[in-house]
């Protein structure tokens, strides 16, 4: 470069043309090369700078004429502004270049394994009675709670079941002392919620999620301790068709939106008529296989309209309100629902059994 | 309950495939647990003749048989039974034949002979165990000699026949019989029904030359006695043979299998009675007295409670009413008189009977859920008359009656709207009559929409209206209901304060890496009593189970424990649970205890597993203090205090701490006690246990926005050398209190024990945020209320600032 300002003096416009041009060609080739962020702007305040060539060169318009001034100045300014260009260009490409050197210096393997981000879960018991609660919440029905250890007189005198009762399986029962048990059913909650409400508010319409204990030898079907709930609508027209539009909703929450249930009659003493209920097997869509003993069919709950000495026994007059209710185990449920072909698996709380459920319902 | 189909077809002709008629059943009646056929998957089994038996020469118990199947030649075939005979007909599993349980059978070789086939005993061809005549139990079937060589042997055995098993639930007891399930099967496919009634030829003395009974009619509201003689006791012919094996119950002899038929029949219970063991004429239906005993038929001695019905003659009890007989006039081979019982017995006190003697039986079944009481004499009838036939006695004249109740129809009143309004159906009032006429009710049409119906005396489970109103629902059929939600006033769904809380508590625990567990509330005396947060009495099972369930808990932690030591038991180390359920406390006086909500974890291993990246995070006591600190601030618990706590016997006692909300103890937190842990046969594990019916209980206090300042903050960072014994929250508590207006925050960021500072002391770093409202503060202000708090420190702590 020095080379080139040292030549400027006494130069014609032709000649000053030719050097701005000769400058020009090779700064641009100078700035091409330069693989350097620094060098280039290094570069930028020598070519551009004001002890820069160009101002050398244009030293030599001394010598020029007044007309040919302005075109060697207008000409220098070219230059000047496609150097300056050339440069930012440059530099442009230079920092995208530096970037992707960068980004791929920082390149991961993304198929290490991620961070252990890990919440805890609930129990797909605690999952299923939610998707139920959910569903009758909705429904404009309250979830009620009631004690474990009940009394006789709940437990099963209000529920029609007399001491004597056939229906009445004392091997069955954990019993306290006489009078006071572990509740074999939730269905005390709903005899103590039919005593104290008020039908002037409007109907009763609950359900009773809860636990209860049967004297059962615990096996893979068996569980000494279980879940229920148990269903109440009481009002002054309540049908069984009620019954069974309502029962078909819980099947289609739980199993699945294209499920059917079948009612068959059945006994209970809480309930005339009494049903059992069947849902279409969600394993084969009815067609018949191992699920549902090729019947197509699952049993999956009881049900029936309220007996009228529940309603009397209560304090209901049996005339004017009547309704309906159902029982269901949230344990069996699970069990068909995920295939969990032993019931124990529920209660002794193996880290792998319940880490293992989606929570997607 | 067994039905054949066959046996049903006397009484109505129906003429469905059996698979069909029982789904019919199910849908319209009882359960159906079984549909059956004996000889469905067998072949080539037929009647065989043994011309010829002799002894195996290489063996001492097999023999060799030439046997007629009906072919050109005998077969021959070594058979093994100890009661093989020459001249007999038997069943013969010819080669290629199928028998029971899929066994193919062939021709082959054994001990050098060849055999080709099988003889076979009953159970060889599918019967139970328990319905094998006793005589053949141990070996092969003879059959009647009129059986047809070569013919297959299914329907001289009745295996043809199909069977289809009811599980009749507790108040159809009406289809505990025959009669009344064909009454049933002839409603629901409106077909016409026939029963024969029984015609008694009666000869030779009155009864009561023989037999005078007495009852109390609120022990047997009907007591009927019938007297047979002459009587000869042998098997039974093989139609009645077949009806009760197929019914699963085992042929005895003629005697024992009509009472049996009849049972089966009418379900009406009957007994027999030796008559020549009867001591005097009077038989007396009463209570027994206590400690009276009788040796009943299973050569059992029975001491007697004043509960139990027993018939007496005069020196004691001879049968125990609706159970069992006595085994003193029990009718034996021997036996010539027989005095036959039919009777209603109290219900409940056969109850009683049956369970406390543990002497369930079809009879006291029946008797339990009820018989028909209009049909008690003709069962008694039916039998006398088919004893005498078959044992060639006869039927002494007359019926001994000690009581005998008038039975009625009972009328129930009930209108088509009533039915429709409870169905949700437009059922038209004469579809209604229809029905009831279907089911044998009489129906009175008072009025379109007014039915008084008579039900007969064998459906004694109808008595109310909502009975006749599930009648009407099942045989127009549940499919045919519409399927329709509650009209009526709209509810709010909504869960209340509790039930919230709860909710939320359990979501606030898993989002901190705890999985639900769900233990057993039964446990050991012992364990029920661990980790107790209040005094309380224990509440036992009276009968438990099992020694492992005797006590309902008192505390959550012990079934985590359980829990924690399943898992590790199973190689499972690190381990993160939590429940939320009720403890059971009760005052000493009261019978049923209180039920509290709680909440409890336990964690063991590590909490963070670590990986090639993360470091592995151990549980330890700051972590599960940490996670409690975040549940009780997210349920918005305000002055929650930990306190060094000593005094909870299963804890570390330099690990573990109480909280507080305030004055109110909420719970404990800290490291399970190494004793406890080695008797769990667990690692190192901590736990917390929370009163969350407390913490619900708290006042609620309105949350009210705080609006973020706008101006710096400004920090001070102090270390302080003080005393190992002074506890950091003493500090913290001292700083809150005396650090001037503008102190918004402070912070422990340190803890250092250790080189450069005194053995007996710890250095303990805190930053502390200063800031204002309003304003942006100045060094110099802040400096102030620093280094006045600071100055306190140095006196109240004898701390050094470092
Ligand atoms: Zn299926």
């Amino acid at each position: 470069m020095s080379q080139i300002c040292e030549k400027v003096k006494g130069m014609s416009l032709v000649d000053l043309k030719e050097r701005l041009n000769d400058l020009k060609k090779k700064a641009l080739a100078e700035i091409t090369e330069t693989e350097d962020l620094k060098k280039v702007n290094d570069l930028r305040v020598k070519l551009l700078g004001k002890k820069g060539p160009i101002t050398e060169i244009l030293r030599g318009m001394r010598d020029l004429s007044s007309e040919q001034r302005p075109q060697i100045g207008s000409f220098a300014n070219t230059v000047r502004d496609d150097l300056t260009q050339a440069i930012a260009q440059r530099r442009e490409k230079l920092e995208i270049i530096k970037t992707a050197k960068k980004l791929e210096k920082e390149k991961i393997d993304v198929t290490l394994p991620g961070a252990a981000v890990k919440a805890g879960q609930p129990h797909i018991i605690e999952q299923v009675i939610s998707q139920i609660e959910k569903l009758f919440l909705g429904m404009g029905y309250q979830i009620v709670d009631g004690p474990e250890i009940e009394e006789d007189h709940y437990n099963f005198e209000m529920m029609n079941l007399p001491k004597d009762h056939p229906a009445r399986d004392m091997q069955d029962t954990f019993y306290i002392n006489d009078q006071i048990l572990m509740r074999t059913q939730t269905s005390p909650v709903q005899a103590r919620t039919m005593e104290k409400h008020d039908f002037s508010k409007g109907p009763l319409k609950m359900i009773s999620p809860g636990k209860v204990y049967r004297r059962d030898t615990d096996d893979a079907t068996h569980s000494h301790q279980f879940h229920q709930v148990e269903g109440l609508v009481i009002d002054k027209h309540v049908t069984m068709a009620d019954l069974k539009g309502t029962l078909q909703a819980v099947a289609k929450t739980i199993f699945g939106e294209s499920r059917e249930i079948r009612l068959r009659p059945s006994y209970f003493p809480f309930t005339e008529p009494s049903v059992e209920v069947d849902v279409s097997c969600f394993k084969c869509d009815g067609k018949g296989c191992a699920v549902c003993k090729q019947s197509g069919w699952i049993e999956v709950l009881g049900a029936g309209m309220v007996h009228p000495n529940v309603l009397k026994m209560a304090g209901i007059d049996a005339d004017v309100y009547g309704g309906f209710a159902f029982g269901l185990g949230p344990d069996r449920f699970a069990m068909l629902k995920y295939g969990v072909d032993d019931i124990r698996e529920f209660y002794l709380n193996d880290m792998r059994f319940l880490t293992q459920f989606s929570q997607k319902g | 309950m067994k039905i054949s189909t066959k046996w049903l077809s006397d009484y109505v002709k129906l003429d469905i495939p059996a698979n069909e008629l029982a789904e019919k059943i199910e849908r319209t009646a009882v359960e159906v647990d079984d549909v059956s056929c004996l000889a469905s998957g067998l072949k080539k089994i037929v009647v065989g003749y043994t011309q010829h038996v002799s002894a195996h020469p290489q063996s001492d118990h097999l023999h060799i048989c030439k046997v007629d199947v009906g072919e050109d030649k005998p077969l021959q075939i070594i058979c093994g039974a100890p009661n093989i005979a020459a001249d007999k007909k038997v069943i013969v599993a010819l080669p290629n034949s199928r028998i029971a349980d899929n066994v193919k059978i062939k021709r082959g070789k054994l001990r050098g002979e060849l055999s080709e086939g099988m003889i076979c005993s009953l159970q060889e061809i599918g019967f139970s165990e328990n319905v094998v005549p006793k005589e053949f139990a141990d070996g092969i079937y003879f059959l009647p000699d009129d059986a047809v060589v070569g013919k297959p042997v299914f329907d001289y055995l009745g295996m043809n026949e199909n069977i289809i098993d009811l599980d009749v639930t507790p108040n159809r007891a009406d289809m505990l019989s025959m009669r009344g399930t064909a009454y049933e099967l002839a409603a629901i496919y409106d077909k016409k029904l026939t029963l024969k009634h029984p015609k008694v030829v009666e000869e030779g003395d009155t009864v009561g030359h023989y037999v005078i009974p007495s009852a109390d009619s609120k022990l047997a509201s009907t007591y009927l006695m019938r007297v047979i003689t002459g009587l000869k006791v042998k098997p039974s012919p093989m139609w009645l043979q077949k009806r009760l094996w197929n019914a699963g119950i085992r042929p005895t002899n003629n005697l024992v299998d009509v009472t049996n038929y009849i049972l089966l029949d009418y379900g009406q219970p009957l007994h027999s009675f030796d008559y020549d063991k009867i001591s005097g004429k009077n038989v007396e239906v009463r209570l027994a007295q206590s400690q009276e005993k009788i040796k009943t038929l299973d050569e059992k001695e029975r001491v007697l409670r004043p509960t139990d019905i027993v018939i007496a003659d005069e020196k004691g009890p001879i049968a125990l009413a609706g159970t069992m007989g006595g085994l003193r006039t029990a009718v034996t081979d021997s036996t010539t008189t027989v005095v036959l019982e039919s009777a209603v017995f109290n219900p409940s006190l056969v109850r009683k009977t049956a369970r406390y003697h543990n002497l369930h039986s079809e009879a006291s079944m029946r008797f339990e859920r009820g018989i028909n009481h209009a049909t008690v004499e003709e069962a008694l009838d039916a039998a006398a008359q088919l004893i005498a036939k078959l044992g060639d006695g006869k039927v002494a004249e007359g019926i001994a009656a000690a009581t005998k109740e008038e039975v009625h129809s009972v009328s129930v009143s009930i209108g088509s709207k009533k039915i429709n309004d409870v169905l949700g159906t437009k059922i038209s009032a004469a579809e209604i009559k229809n029905i009831f006429e279907r089911l044998d009710f009489k129906v009175d049409m008072n009025s379109a929409d007014k039915f008084t119906v008579e039900i007969p005396p064998h459906r004694w489970d109808i008595s109310i209206p909502a009975d006749l109103i599930e009648e009407v629902a099942r045989i127009y059929g549940y499919d045919n209901l519409p399927a329709t939600l509650p009209k009526g006033e709209l509810t709010p769904g909504l869960y209340t304060y509790k039930q919230k809380v709860i909710r939320a508590t359990k979501r606030l625990l898993e989002e901190t890496g705890l999985t639900q567990a769900i233990s057993y509330g039964l446990t050991t005396h012992e364990k029920a009593g661990q980790f107790m947060m209040e005094p309380s009495a224990a509440t036992e099972l009276a009968f438990p189970m099992s020694s492992d369930r005797t006590t309902i808990r008192m505390n959550l932690i012990s079934g985590l424990l359980d829990d924690v030591a399943y898992n590790t038991a199973r190689k499972v180390k690190n381990v993160a649970l939590y429940e939320q359920g009720r403890v059971f406390y009760r005052e000493e006086e009261n019978e049923r205890p209180r039920e509290v909500e709680h909440v409890a974890a336990a964690l063991t291993g590590l909490y963070a597993a670590g990986s090639w990246q993360y470091p592995k995070q151990p549980v330890d006591f700051f972590l599960v203090k940490g996670i409690v600190q975040h549940l009780l601030d997210s349920l918005g618990v305000k002055h929650i205090q930990f306190k060094a706590a000593t005094g909870h016997e299963e804890m570390h006692p330099g690990r573990t701490a109480d909280i507080y909300a305030g004055d109110t103890f909420l719970g404990f937190l800290g490291e399970v006690h190494p004793n406890i842990c080695k008797e769990y046969s667990i690692d190192r594990t901590y736990v917390f246990e929370l009163d969350l019916q407390k913490v619900i209980d708290l006042p609620k206090e309105q949350e009210v926005y705080v609006s973020v300042s706008k101006y710096p903050e400004i920090t001070r960072d102090v270390a302080l050398a003080v005393s190992k014994e002074i506890e950091n929250s003493a500090i913290v508590d001292f700083i809150n209190e005396n650090g001037g207006k503008h102190l918004v925050n402070i912070e422990l960021f340190d803890v250092y024990e250790g080189e450069h500072i005194a053995h007996n002391k710890k250095s303990l770093a805190y930053k502390m945020t200063y800031q204002d409202q309003s304003r942006t503060l100045s060094d110099e202000e802040v400096t102030e209320e620093f280094e006045r708090v600071m100055k306190k420190i140095e006196t109240k702590f004898d701390a050094v600032i470092r």
